[in-house]
């Protein structure tokens, strides 16, 4: 059904104009233009300055996808993972036409649609039923169809009574619900799925797993990209790990998931070592230089798994190159989404100054660890304040969380892990009734 | 079951084949814009024909009762007026519309493929709708002044084409050089307004003529709206109005070349807009 082969995508990183987006200023090119002659004129002739253009517009090639292949069968169910910037989205652009590969191909056998974002094109001021119309043409079916299949899609998505009413007085959960249901109906033989189940109520979540599963029955084949680690090993039968542009390794969904899982630098051990093989690392390393970063229980024994509430101590091996106040050093504990969800910052701690040059071990002490059960990752940095990372790893350190009795009572955070991750604790009572008065 | 590769260069060979196939596309973007239009204003089909009015009544007073330019034939000013109000209003609704129009359906341009022309053209042809919706105040004007139209009426539609085309090629280009140069769109009411003056809007073109020579208005005929206000007075005022029809030549090449050139910049460009809008 889909055959991918050797393909590669390249885009052009202009350092400059990174800050937005590519597109740019006519204004400025002129002003480019109009003094290029100039620049030319009174610079001295350096290799790296001779031409004026280098200089205004540095750019860059960044290969987003790789020399990927992989083959997929009619009717299976196939999930990509991989951490941000792997080029999952990149893959799944260009499998619905919206890019061109540089290199190699893509044989696709069958109607492809993609459920990407939900509501694309909806437009706020159309009723329901106009923009069923306008959204079941956008992902390429034809108003026959659309008509022929109305009734079930208003029916699936539960919005009967406002058909006609202008979906900008529609709940988001309705609006979803509508967006679902006409792409469901759109019965192509491959569909490109992306996140979409991570938004909406959970009953509609279920809804929509099991519309997939129904999907997948009847022969349709999936490509499924998700973070959602639960759903891809419920719902796929084999999975694909894409790292830096490369297809990392396929295989059954649960040795993947585990292999992604161990993908960041050091997960599994509650320590890290950084060294040149080091992902993800950043900055010029001018005053300081990132050592090691390890989890230790209170008593000092490494920690690979946390329980709710417990509490942790982190240790960080720095060496200072320089001494002197101004220091930053952070700590951030980052979901599977890449989403920070605390920030551990030493300055708004007290500790700035840096006595002398030289390896010094710090010790970072949290009370307690209020993250519902899941995995996650530390990324830790330091800096000089007021500048950019001087030495930063994202996603350096991987660690569980595990429920825990919090409370003395029953709280099955788990259940609740979905759609919440910080967890904070509450006081509850009735306020008795003479109070009120 | 088709087969579909996806390789590099193939939107480029399937072009045509893509644009036809994505024609239903086309037409209900095309119809969401004008719904959407007639919704979203309070006075809907009323400032279709407010705004017009309105211009033809300023430019009556101005050119025609204070600055007394003679008409042409025997024709009223205000009709004289509003036959070239209609095409210009039309060009310049178009322009600014498709100039905004990719801008404004970036999520869907970043998100699902489809040729991209589809979205200027739509938004080039629920203009048209407007200009076909004014037509009924010519209407009314016509039966104001109880003028008569001749036989000349009948060919109008060929003008209105005419119009369709001068306005699709500068159109694409504007589109195309917005999503590229985002500051480009303040030059464009810019140009709307300066245009609104260097086309024989408020006065008739034979002023031009007559004052300047055939060479000059030639020159002139360079600005293909010259061409189509001509040839919207000759087939609506009829009677003597002549036509210069070396000028009207000289504007068809341009409109011609002004297709081409939005047609090729636009097709050149629109691979990378889904990556830099």
């Amino acid at each position: 059904m889909i055959s991918v082969e050797n393909l590669s995508k390249k885009y052009a990183v202009r350092h400059q104009a990174s800050r937005r987006g590519g597109y740019r200023r006519l204004s400025e090119e002129l002003w480019n233009a109009a003094k290029a002659p100039f620049t030319a004129l009174f610079k001295q002739p350096t290799p790296s300055a001779n031409d004026a253009r280098a200089v205004s517009s540095h750019s860059e090639d960044f290969w987003a996808l790789d020399d990927v292949s992989f083959d997929v069968q009619r009717g299976e169910v196939v999930g990509i993972i991989g951490r941000n910037g792997a080029g999952k989205s990149t893959l799944l652009k260009i499998l619905s036409q919206i890019t061109e590969p540089t290199k190699g191909r893509v044989r696709l056998r069958g109607r492809v649609a993609s459920l990407l974002e939900v509501g694309t094109g909806f437009h706020p001021e159309l009723t329901g039923r106009e923009n069923t119309f306008l959204y079941g043409a956008i992902l390429g079916m034809s108003k026959e169809e659309v008509r022929r299949k109305f009734d079930e899609i208003v029916a699936f998505a539960e919005i009967d009574k406002f058909v006609d009413t202008p979906v900008k007085r529609y709940s988001s959960g309705m609006y979803m619900r509508l967006a679902f249901s006409v792409a469901a109906q759109l019965e192509p033989d491959i569909l490109l799925v992306d996140e979409v189940l991570a938004v909406g109520d959970s009953a509609f979540q279920k809804k929509c797993l099991g519309k997939m599963k129904s999907v997948t029955g009847e022969g349709r084949t999936v490509l499924f990209v998700s973070h959602n680690m639960a759903a891809i090993e419920s719902l796929c039968s084999r999975c694909l790990l894409l790292d830096r542009g490369s297809k990392d390794c396929e295989g059954r969904p649960d040795d993947v998931i585990r292999r992604y899982m161990g993908l960041s630098n050091a997960a599994c051990s509650g320590a890290v070592d950084f060294g040149p093989e080091t992902r993800e690392r950043f900055g010029p390393r001018e005053f300081a230089v990132l050592h090691r970063l390890g989890m230790n229980d209170g008593a000092g024994n490494p920690l690979r798994t946390v329980r709710m509430g417990e509490s942790v101590e982190v240790r960080l091996d720095v060496e200072f190159k320089q001494s002197g106040p101004g220091f930053e050093i952070g700590i951030a504990v980052v979901n599977m989404h890449g989403v920070s969800l605390h920030y551990f910052v030493s300055p708004w701690e007290g500790l700035h100054e840096v006595s002398s040059p030289g390896l010094k071990t710090i010790e970072v002490q949290i009370p307690a660890i209020y993250l519902f059960p899941g995995s996650y990752f530390l990324s830790v940095w330091v800096k000089r304040q007021g500048s950019g990372y001087d030495d930063a790893v994202h996603e350096a350190l991987g660690f569980d969380v595990e429920e825990a009795a919090l409370t003395a009572y029953p709280n099955y955070f788990a259940r609740y892990s979905h759609n919440s991750q910080v967890y904070s604790p509450s006081h509850w009572r009735f306020v008795e009734q003479s109070r009120l008065c | 079951m088709d087969e579909l590769i996806l390789e590099h260069g193939r939107a480029e060979r399937h072009y045509w084949r893509d644009l036809w196939r994505y024609r239903e596309l086309f037409y209900i973007l095309a119809w969401r814009d004008i719904s959407v239009r007639y919704k979203q204003t309070v006075m809907g089909v009323a400032w279709a024909i407010i705004q017009p009015l309105l211009t033809i009544f300023v430019m009556t007073i101005v050119f025609g009762t204070v600055a007394k330019l003679p008409s042409e034939g025997n024709a009223p000013y205000s009709i004289l007026v509003f036959a070239a109000m209609l095409p210009w209003q039309f060009f310049s609704t178009s322009l600014a519309s498709a100039s905004q129009s990719l801008v404004g359906n970036a999520n869907l341009i970043s998100k699902v493929y489809f040729p991209r022309m589809i979205i200027p053209a739509g938004a080039v042809i629920s203009s048209f709708i407007d200009f076909l919706v004014s037509f009924v105040i010519l209407i009314a004007l016509m039966v104001w002044f109880r003028f008569w139209p001749t036989w000349r009426l009948v060919l109008l539609p060929l003008f209105m084409a005419f119009a369709l085309f001068a306005a699709i090629g500068p159109g694409l280009l504007i589109t195309a050089l917005n999503v590229k140069y985002r500051d480009f769109r303040y030059v464009i009411p810019f140009l709307i307004q300066f245009g609104l003056y260097a086309s024989p809007v408020g006065f008739s073109s034979s002023l031009i003529r007559e004052r300047f020579g055939d060479s000059v208005f030639a020159i002139y005929s360079l600005n293909p709206m010259v061409g189509v206000i001509d040839g919207f007075r000759w087939a609506i005022l009829g009677g003597e109005i002549s036509i210069y029809w070396p000028g009207f030549l000289v504007s068809c090449v341009i409109v011609a070349l002004f297709l081409a050139c939005g047609l090729w910049y636009f097709r050149k460009t629109e691979k990378s807009f889904a990556d830099i809008i």
